[in-house]
């Protein structure tokens, strides 16, 4: 025996299992039991480090554990049986795929020996998974496990953040075998190093570009959230010191301040007109860990036409993928950020005074069209006037708000103004209605004192309903914000403007009645559709304790805008509801054809 | 911006990964997920103290996308390091073909002549048939092949393409 086994002990892989998530830190797991998984559960059952999070669906754990990951900086756990309970894990491992969210999910499986029989509820979990998750891996040895659990941790959490499946046949975790808790801060991959520092001359070429820009922008995405708050601090140090414009993807709101007026908003197929313009018109675009996602480029071949394109990214795959960048710059947002600052002072840059006058003063011309303004009358509640009227009576609280998808999203987003990062929970890569819920109890699990709102559709709230019960269980008083528009609203805006209002399939109909729902869960419905009555209807929201379910009803066929249709550019985007209805530039098939 | 008349090229591309279960099916997976062509594609352990297997792929694409194909591969997390032979400078690639002819009289013996003239031997032979092994780059054993079918040609079996960067350069 070397010395190193003497060091380790010697457990059952479901204890191995546990222990790892132990001197991980770990302090919740969402998951949901079954025959596979049974010996885990038994050894969570025997210690009291770990709390487990009963869901009722596994989709919403994986949600769940996504809403705990991007709120507290930390990986979220995820625990499910083999066969349904991996498969049905799948669109939760692709949203955090999509949006580069730290999990690892531990998946039950058959025993080794039965693995390709089509014993009961045996999946190919690894060969489902492969295309979703960032890694993922089978172990067939107990004494693998413990090297595994602690790897699973180190690629879900280090480069470009994802989803790692850990798929443990059932004889591996009833299994005795060796386990030793590894140095874990200096664990180094065999295979994966990602770069962290980015290369010193471009970060000076890219200072150098910045500073003789005469019409720059910085447009920044979700990365920065996940490389954390020093990240988004030293962002606004460098906009600060630059005095540039700045927007920012649908991930990455609140990096960077929302009440600051260097802020223009969120870019892109809902963005504001002054943030696509100013992205149309400028000559040196910063693209600060965002990937050019075609809702934020439109037409590709119309993007940005004449500016010099920065682009920091710590996947070398993000960068060149759509568009391609003059200066690429791979690593850590957070720490190229802090080089580029250093590299500002020692220079001595000072922003261009004259030059940015203009530029200010082209944007304000931009602003002034108020792209977001809208109408609200004394009858019917608009969704925007709901959601600023939310902002407004919430925004000095300990606040998260999570969202599902759809007008109502894209609503919040544009109503709803972020000051700090990981307040902001959405489905942005992947578009999942029924994130919103569940991604809220993860939210309140990692917070559990602090506000946590789930602003929905009414659509996607019935997509994982049955989290209500896991609130429940478990005391969340979570607040879910229903824009209750009776439609699928962003599928009825698209076939109105795209599809001759041929409204196919997009009634939501036979809707259950949410004050009696919300009661057969111990929860508190509320129910509200005169402007008058919203703030009273807000306020009783914040006051109740305990889980509350607010029924906004607001105007069913209101659209959202600014709209960039999809095959347009950005400087080509409808404003209003009458260029909607009046002349438009139509949308080419070719158009028609992107989702 | 994205060129879609952009010239087309052919890349051979060499993965140097660990050999754990499923490596070569994350690779394929995302050839096909992404949309990319694979022309040929072959993969063996290399080096078995240290666990590792080679794959030589070649494929097709604009400068991005070959571009995209190298940065996916090397994201992966079992690849230890992506070199694109075709840009890295001169490289030597083979493959080796197996192919059986059938036939009697001239044919058979114009297929000797031939086979001779490739450097390609016959490895089994019976009265009525050879089978050729033949190796080189794929230009010549395309080549090698058109001559053999008018002269009974029935079965091909070729290993795809491996390659190595010339000099003292090592990945
Ligand atoms: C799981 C899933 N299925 C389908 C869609 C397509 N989709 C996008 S928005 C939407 C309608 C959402 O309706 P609702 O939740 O009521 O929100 P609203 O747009 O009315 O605010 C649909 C069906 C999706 N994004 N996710
Ligand atoms: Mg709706």
């Amino acid at each position: 025996m070397s010395d190193g086994e003497q060091a380790g002990m010697t457990l059952s892989g479901a204890a191995i299992i546990v222990q790892a998530l132990v001197d991980q830190g770990v302090e919740v797991i969402f998951g949901y039991p079954g025959g596979a998984v049974l010996p885990i559960y038994d050894a969570l059952f025997a210690q009291n480090n770990i709390r487990h999070i009963l869901v009722r669906q596994e989709g919403g754990a994986v949600h769940a554990a996504e809403g705990y990951a991007r709120s507290t900086g930390r990986p979220g756990v995820v625990l499910v049986t083999s066969g349904p309970g991996a498969t049905n894990a799948v669109t939760g491992l692709t949203d955090a795929l999509m949006d580069s969210i730290p999990v690892v999910c531990l998946t039950g499986q058959v025993a080794t020996h039965m693995i390709g029989n089509d014993a009961f509820q045996e999946a190919d979990t690894v060969g489902i998974t492969r295309p979703c998750t960032k890694h993922n891996y089978l172990v067939k040895d107990t004494n693998d496990l413990g090297r595994v659990m602690h790897e699973a941790f180190y690629v879900a959490t280090h480069g470009r953040p994802g989803p790692v499946v850990v798929d443990l046949p059932k004889d591996v975790c009833i299994d005795q075998g060796h386990y030793e808790k590894p140095d874990l801060d200096n664990i180094q991959h065999k295979t994966y190093h990602p770069r962290v520092d980015g290369e010193e001359d471009r970060i000076a070429e890219a200072v150098e570009l910045i500073a003789r820009a005469r019409q720059p922008i910085f447009y920044t995405g979700g990365g920065l959230i996940n490389s954390g708050p020093e990240a988004c601090a030293a962002l606004v140090e460098f906009v600060n010191m630059t005095g540039h414009p700045i927007t920012s993807t649908l991930m990455g709101l609140g990096a960077f301040p929302a009440s600051d007026h260097k802020f223009l908003g969120m870019l892109g197929m809902h963005g504001t007109y002054e943030a696509n313009n100013a992205m149309h018109d400028c000559d040196v675009m910063i693209c600060l860990a965002a990937r050019f996602d075609d809702r934020v480029t439109g037409r590709l071949d119309a993007f940005s036409p004449n500016s010099k394109k920065i682009h920091v990214d710590i996947d070398p795959s993000s960068i060149n993928k759509n568009v391609r960048a003059d200066l690429a710059i791979v690593g850590d947002v957070g720490r190229v950020l802090q080089r580029m600052i250093e590299c500002w002072r020692e220079r001595g840059h000072q922003p261009d005074e004259a030059a940015s006058k203009a530029w200010w003063t082209r944007i304000q011309q931009w602003r002034s069209r108020d792209c977001l303004s809208f109408e609200q009358g004394n009858e019917i509640i608009k969704p925007q006037y709901a959601i600023q009227r939310l902002y407004e009576l919430t925004k000095d609280r300990d606040v998260y708000i999570t969202t599902e998808v759809g007008q109502h999203q894209m609503w919040a987003a544009q109503f709803y103004r972020f000051e700090e990062p990981n307040r902001w929970m959405t489905s942005g890569g992947l578009g999942t209605m029924g994130y919103g819920l569940p991604a809220a109890v993860g939210v309140q699990i990692g917070h559990p004192e602090s506000l946590v709102i789930d602003i929905a559709g009414e659509a996607s709230f019935m997509m994982n309903i049955q989290e209500l019960s896991t609130a429940r269980q478990q005391g969340l008083p979570l607040k879910i914000f229903i824009l209750n528009n009776q439609w699928m609203g962003m599928v009825r805006q698209w076939q109105e403007l795209l599809h001759g209002s041929r409204y196919s399939e997009s009634y939501v109909d036979a809707l259950p009645d949410f004050i009696k729902l919300a009661d057969s869960f111990g929860a508190t419905g509320l129910v509200v559709d005169k402007p008058g009555d919203l703030d009273d209807a807000i306020k009783t929201m914040i006051d109740t304790d305990g889980l509350v379910i607010v029924d906004v009803r607001v105007a069913k066929e209101e659209n959202c805008f600014p709209m960039v249709p999809s095959g347009a550019a950005h400087n080509e985007m409808i404003l209003s509801q009458d260029q909607a209805n009046g002349e438009r530039p139509s949308v080419t098939d070719d158009g028609l054809a992107l989702v | 911006m994205t060129d879609l008349s952009e010239l087309q090229r052919k890349h051979t591309i060499a993965v140097l990964v660990d050999n754990e279960p499923g490596v070569l099916a994350r690779v394929i997976g995302l050839f096909s997920g992404r949309g990319y062509n694979i022309e040929s594609l072959t993969v063996a352990e290399v080096d078995v103290a240290n666990n590792r297997s080679r794959i030589t792929v070649v494929t097709s694409g604009n400068e991005m996308i070959i571009e995209q194909i190298k940065a996916q591969l090397d994201r992966l997390v079992p690849v230890h390091s992506v070199v694109d032979l075709t840009e890295e400078g001169p490289s030597v690639e083979r493959e080796l073909a197996l192919i059986k002819v059938v036939g009697a009289a001239e044919e058979r013996i114009e297929s000797l002549r031939i086979a001779d003239i490739f450097r390609a031997r016959a490895v089994d032979s019976t009265l009525e048939s050879f089978v050729f092994e033949v190796t080189g780059n794929s230009g010549k054993i395309n080549a090698f092949i058109d001559l053999m079918k008018p002269l009974g040609l029935t079965e091909i079996s070729r290993t795809g393409v491996v390659a190595i960067a010339r000099g003292e350069t090592s990945m």
